[in-house]
């Protein structure tokens, strides 16, 4: 994978969109061929599934969005109770190193809270967390697009 | 996990400038409706980065919203009808 850049060449826009479109058709496809329960959290999943892997690799965001899909599956699936409380620690004392270091040099009290709602946020320095952001709401209003079409073109 | 955790341990020592902080929040600015017509030096930061956030949880919601008639649809649609409609999306 890429180390980290600065350049905000961000992916074509309209190919990540037909990509997503392509993408969250087919899953959506399979979930109503396989009509099991659990549907509006099988649909969330593959509308996000489908949106970071028409990304790829190259943002940090989609990388992290991946991993936590996979990871909700795992933990799902087992249930090695000790291990995730064992990750969750971890993850915090992560976090409160991470925060002394740029946010509050710089005076963003709100990096704190837009670190929760970007992927993989917690760990990113400030830069590449404002780069992330930007990359990644451009995709969810195309998210939110193509859903709403869907939407539309089945409520027919 | 791993590989993640490196790669910002190594971007940490690189020194992040103002010019370049400055640079990114004004494009976050262009991408909130709520601000984009603002002229950037009339915003603070502050309130780019605040608003970007309730930006991004209005959009959350959106998709969960989405997800679930989805999901209805799903539910209710009958297959000859969704087969139809897939059809047509996929020429």
């Amino acid at each position: 994978m890429n180390p980290k850049t600065y350049h905000h060449i961000s992916s074509n826009p309209s190919s990540v969109k037909s990509r997503f479109t392509r993408g969250f058709l087919r899953a959506f496809k399979k979930i109503k061929r396989q009509q099991r329960p659990y549907l509006y959290g099988r649909v969330k999943i593959a509308a996000d599934k489908s949106l970071a892997l028409a990304v790829g690799s190259r943002r940090a965001w989609s990388r992290a969005l991946l991993w936590k899909i996979h990871y909700k599956a795992w933990r799902q699936r087992s249930r090695f109770n000790n291990k995730k409380k064992l990750l969750k620690e971890n993850k915090k004392n992560k976090k409160n190193k991470k925060k002394k270091n740029d946010d509050e040099e710089v005076g963003f009290r709100h990096a704190k809270e837009l670190r929760k709602l970007v992927p993989g946020g917690e760990a990113m320095d400030l830069c590449s967390l404002l780069d992330e952001t930007a990359h990644y709401i451009k995709c969810l209003i195309t998210q939110v697009q193509v859903m709403k079409s869907v939407d539309q073109i089945y409520s027919f | 996990m791993s590989s993640r955790r490196s790669r910002s341990r190594q971007s940490g020592t690189s020194r992040i400038t103002d010019d370049q902080i400055n640079d990114l929040v004004s494009k976050l600015q262009q991408l909130l409706p709520e601000l984009r017509n603002s002229r950037s030096d009339k915003v603070s930061a502050a309130k780019v980065l605040q608003e970007t956030c309730s930006y991004i949880r209005n959009l959350h919601r959106e998709v969960d919203g989405l997800s679930e008639r989805l999901s209805e649809l799903l539910a209710t649609t009958d297959t000859a009808q969704a087969a139809i409609i897939r059809n047509l999306l996929m020429q």
